[in-house]
């Protein structure tokens, strides 16, 4: 695969490298200059009142890391009691933030010849936090776009993307 | 040449501020030399080094000051008129200073009338005299720079040349000279520090005699050394301490744990070193509080003349020491408390004289520490909060009823003061009244988590008491549990801790399912925490908690003037925290006030006590909506009381203005408007700000203070011209006579006046052509129809005009029935702004209502109410609103909208 350096319409542009996670079974690629680590999420407090998908805090080397559980970020089914969990730390406007997803890839380069927009029949849930999809031979892979993963307004993303 | 003009300007501004407190002293005890040496000194350097930097009209004006002090010193009576007009040109050297730091060059203007009549009283002539030292001393600053030493005695050589006849300064130097031999060797090499920092020879001479110059006039034996560190600096270091601190707790937690450990020793060390080194960080950071005091002399000096009352400052304690950050934060409701005493707690001299007490009031300011907090008292000896006038203004205000009134104790009225828009000054003077409060003063001092009470005896006077933390950065914490949560309370608001048991003294009584405990003949309200943070108590504990209902914790809070009780399952200990930030996601959550991680590594929530206050507060607002519901379905509109700034302008009939469109109120000097193209500007922050009369041919003021309310949005500011500003009153907004006049809105009647209500969009207008344009109209390909729900006249006027000239194309409903019928007759609109309360169907009815219809299904839709609890916002984004919007947040609703379209596009 060439490198290519365009991706215009993208958040990402000039980059095409992604670190590959699962949700569900459901493959999901990070742009890879967003992550910063990738860890196991050991002693979450909760916070009560926060929004639905916040899993909590917990303490990564003496940060203050919150953690947002993608599978009900994403609609999805809770994760079966003892059933493998990853974390990937992402950092924000100097925040700490941490995904929880299921399992952590490999990373992937690749080119945006294979990238499209958001399928327009793609559930609302999805939408809100995806940038488009790789199409990958045997599978898809879904693009998360960090800003729109850590946007407040869940209900009205204001994030304009993929035209 | 900007390194030097900076640490210039730093410099005089802190010589000016001593000046300043030291001419007050002077004026009363014109006979002590000390202090008149002290500030000729000041002044003289002042000068000195404005003629090196080349500032002529800074050097011309201490100059005459200089001369008119020197005559002083020579014998010459003291009056206050002579101070006065030096206190003026402090002042002006302040303005000139001011402007010097913003624009790097001193500003055009002549100041010969200030010193004509300095000159006046000094006699003319005098300042030829002064004129040949000055020369001589500049070039004696520079040249001997390089040795700091022969520099300070050959400046004050020179200095001494001016008069002689005081040989007696000549062996204070030689006394001070011989005695400084041990630090002058420090002092050289502290001046080698500073020489590369400031990279100019000037520096170390300047220093140098700065320092002479405090060790002559204070007499004191060594020179207090010092060097300027950037608060940055500071700030990132006390991150980094505060850091390690827990950093060593949590070691020292998991050394606890082994019962023989090889690093139990090393990290005692640690430990011992890391508190000193906090320690040592901390001090840093410490001001003694007399920095936040100093501008307090002069101010009640000039109250005191403008009052025509006597009045005496006493300061005691002003060497307590506080962090520099919460030194800033109170320094603001220092000085308003202050005034106040002044203005409002002392009587005339007169009623003073009638009472039987001294003529001179006095207002006490002391300070003191009391177990990790300082405790803040401003006294006065004056006639004390008069509990009737203030049950008046509580009835007038609709705070309490008398009844209410009848059951309270003393003190409980006395704490009314600290409610919004309560002054009980009958009429609003230049000095207080003006509407910011002592209940700003208690907003500002509980922000920093600190407290503001009062006791007052009629007739002999009334005492504020503050108390705050000495640092903002580490706190203790109160480690409570709940529901198998930990949480942290500040140990600041807890009052007591009190366990609560079936058959024990304390236990819990239900009134109509509230919870209450008696605590000490007192009926104290309780939230249980588990059920303020919806947190889910686990199923068979609640079996366990049918026969243990009593068995819990109450801890008792104190917010302000507010008790309660938090119901907690167990207390654990105290433990010091450092308060970290939550991330944005978290911040919306009233409840929390930070997190941080405990010596343990868990991370854990930081109660906030003021958020636990309003919940609970929040919940009876709750109580009062549903009863505003009940009424609108009877046909009654809710009573919302909206706060309206009063104010006369061109004309003698009261004006009023909805209180949050007004971004501040100042007070500007006439001389510093200026006139172009036909219209009055002022330099405002920096930017011209276009000011607006609200008459075509307005009496311009000649001289003295303009008030002005200033309105401003991201881009723009304006300030209109008032006469004068009269009240802050909270009132039903009634608009009663729609007015056909431009810039009216219409009549109301306000505080039982008929008051005309402004339309602030009118003077934007007049104001800005361009003001109307989008600020960002990359949306606004074609005009986006958009649909005004609103029940009140006043809002549909105010809004309608400031949206359609955001770029909407703006079609008004006055109920959610007519919107409904433009729907029925086939409209179409790209957005929808609606009201939540409103007579007959409401905002949430009509939400759903259009969530339900095909046509309009797609239509975002946005809330727009005064009465923004959770629960409200909770309701109307279930109803399908996207957004909530605060009533008076004009910005949020055209940022909420701009949202909206970019969603649309999109979308589309």
């Amino acid at each position: 695969m060439t490198k290519t350096t365009a991706s215009s319409d993208t958040a990402e542009a000039g980059t095409d490298e992604y670190i590959t996670v699962t949700i569900a079974d459901q493959l999901f690629g990070l742009p890879i200059l967003e992550v910063q680590d990738v860890f196991m999420p050991e002693t979450v407090t909760v916070v009560p009142l926060a929004s639905n998908d916040v899993a909590g805090v917990l303490n990564l080397r003496g940060r203050i890391v919150t953690a947002i559980d993608m599978r009900k970020r994403l609609g999805l089914e809770p994760r079966e009691a003892g059933a493998p969990q990853m974390a990937v730390g992402i950092e924000h406007k100097g925040e700490s933030y941490g995904l929880i997803i299921d399992q952590v890839g490999e990373v992937h380069r690749l080119s945006d010849e294979t990238f499209e927009p958001n399928p327009a029949n793609l559930d609302p849930r999805w939408t809100t936090v995806s940038a488009g999809v790789h199409r990958l031979e045997g599978s898809l892979m879904v693009i998360f776009d960090v800003n729109k993963v850590l946007g407040l307004d869940t209900e009205n993303p204001v994030v304009n993307v993929a035209a | 040449m900007d390194d030097l003009l900076g640490e210039f300007l730093t410099e005089t501004a802190e010589s000016l501020d001593v000046v300043d407190v030291e001419l007050v002293k002077f004026e009363q005890e014109p006979n002590n030399a000390g202090i008149l040496d002290n500030i000729f000194r000041l002044v003289h350097t002042i000068k000195g080094t404005c003629g090196f930097l080349g500032l002529p009209r800074l050097e011309s004006l201490a100059h005459a000051a200089e001369t008119l002090m020197g005559k002083y010193r020579d014998g010459v009576p003291v009056t206050p008129e002579g101070v006065s007009v030096i206190l003026e040109t402090i002042d002006r050297l302040k303005e000139i200073l001011e402007e010097l730091g913003e624009t790097s060059a001193e500003p055009a203007g002549s100041d010969d009338d200030l010193i004509a009549q300095l000159d006046q009283f000094s006699g003319i002539g005098g300042g030829e005299q002064e004129e040949a030292p000055v020369a001589a001393d500049a070039p004696a600053e520079t040249a001997a720079a390089p040795e700091a030493a022969p520099a300070e005695s050959e400046m004050q050589i020179v200095e001494r040349e001016l008069k002689p006849g005081e040989v007696s300064l000549d062996d204070l130097e030689k006394a001070f000279q011989e005695t400084s031999g041990p630090e002058e060797v420090a002092a050289d090499g502290n001046d080698a520090e500073t020489v590369p920092a400031a990279q100019d020879k000037k520096e170390p001479a300047k220093e140098a005699a700065a320092d002479g110059a405090k060790a002559k006039g204070g007499k004191e034996g060594g020179v207090k050394q010092s060097i300027r560190v950037n608060v940055d600096t500071l700030e990132q270091l006390m991150t980094m301490v505060s850091e390690l601190v827990l950093t060593r707790n949590q070691l020292l937690e998991m050394v606890r744990r082994l019962d023989d450990s090889e690093f139990k020793v090393p990290l005692q060390r640690l430990s011992t070193v890391t508190a000193e080194l906090q320690d040592g960080v901390m001090k840093t950071r410490m001001q003694p509080i007399g920095n936040a005091w100093q501008k307090l002399p002069r101010i009640i000096r000039d109250l005191s003349n403008e009052l025509g009352k006597k009045i005496d400052l006493q300061m005691k304690g002003a060497e307590t020491e506080l962090d520099r950050q919460i030194l800033e934060l109170v320094k603001d409701p220092l000085t308003h408390m202050v005034r106040n005493s002044a203005d409002h707690g002392l009587e005339i001299t007169e009623d003073r004289i009638k009472a039987g007490k001294s003529e001179v009031g006095t207002v006490t300011l002391s300070a003191y520490h009391e177990g990790g907090h300082i405790i803040i008292l401003v006294a006065d000896d004056g006639k004390g909060l008069d509990a009737d006038k203030i049950k008046e203004k509580v009835i007038d205000n609709g705070l309490a009823t008398q009844a209410e009134l009848d059951k309270m104790t003393e003190a409980q009225i006395h704490k009314y003061i600290f409610k919004a828009g309560f002054s009980t000054a009958t009429k609003v003077t230049n000095v207080s009244g003006r509407g910011v409060g002592m209940d700003v003063v208690r907003t500002n001092i509980e922000l920093i988590g600190g407290i503001v009470d009062v006791t007052s005896v009629q007739g002999q006077g009334s005492t504020f008491t503050i108390k705050i933390p000495l640092t903002l950065a580490i706190v203790s914490a109160l480690i409570v549990e709940s529901c198998g949560q930990r949480f942290a309370i500040p140990q600041l608001s807890v009052v007591e801790l009190v366990r609560t048991h079936e058959n024990a003294e304390h236990r819990i009584e239900m009134i109509n399912d509230t919870p209450v405990l008696r605590l000490r003949n007192k009926l104290l309200p309780l939230i249980k925490m588990s059920q303020l943070l919806g947190l889910k108590v686990v199923e068979p504990e609640e079996e366990k908690a049918d026969s243990d209902d009593q068995n819990f914790f109450v801890v008792v809070i104190q917010v302000g003037a507010q008790y309660f009780g938090v119901v907690v399952d167990s207390v654990f200990d105290t433990e010091e925290i450092v308060v970290k930030p939550m991330s944005t996601m978290l911040r919306d959550i009233p409840l929390f006030s930070g997190n941080t991680i405990l010596g343990d590594g868990s991370v854990i929530m930081i109660i906030d006590p003021n958020g636990i206050a309003q919940a609970a507060a929040a919940s009876d607002a709750n109580q009062s909506v549903s009863e505003a519901e009940e009424q609108q379905e009877h046909g009654v509109a809710a009573d919302e009381k909206t706060p309206m700034l009063i104010f006369r302008s061109g004309s003698d009939e009261p004006k009023a203005v909805p209180l949050s469109l007004v971004t501040r109120l100042e007070e500007l000097d006439v001389t510093t408007i200026e006139r172009s193209d036909g219209q009055d500007l002022v330099q405002y922050r920096g930017t011209l700000m276009p000011l607006v009369h609200m008459i075509d041919n307005p009496n311009r003021k000649e001289e003295g203070a303009q008030p002005i309310l200033v309105f401003a949005d991201e881009r723009h500011s304006m300030g209109l011209v008032v006469d004068e500003i009269d009240d802050i009153v909270e009132d039903r907004l009634n608009v009663e006579f729609a007015s056909q006049k431009p810039g009216v809105i219409g009549s109301a009647v306000i505080k039982g006046m008929a008051t005309e209500v402004i339309d602030i969009g009118h003077y934007i207008e007049k104001a800005f052509s361009d003001w109307s344009e989008p600020g960002d109209s990359s949306y606004m390909a074609g005009k986006t129809r958009l649909l005004l729900v609103d029940d009140s006249a006043f809002f549909r006027n105010m809004l309608a005009p400031l949206l359609s000239s955001a770029g909407y194309e703006v079609t008004i409903a006055d109920s959610a029935l007519s919107a409904l019928e433009l729907r029925d007759s086939g409209a179409d609109f790209d957005v929808i702004v609606s009201d939540i309360e409103m007579p007959g169907m409401d905002g949430i009815a009509f939400a759903e209502t259009v969530r339900d219809d095909p046509n309009w299904q797609k239509t975002p839709i946005i809330a727009l109410s005064s009465h923004s609890t959770p629960q409200v916002i909770e309701r109307s984004r279930q109803a399908g609103f996207i957004d909530f919007i605060g009533k008076f947040d004009r910005q949020g609703l055209i940022e909420s909208l701009k949202d909206c379209s970019s969603h649309m596009g999109a979308a589309a």
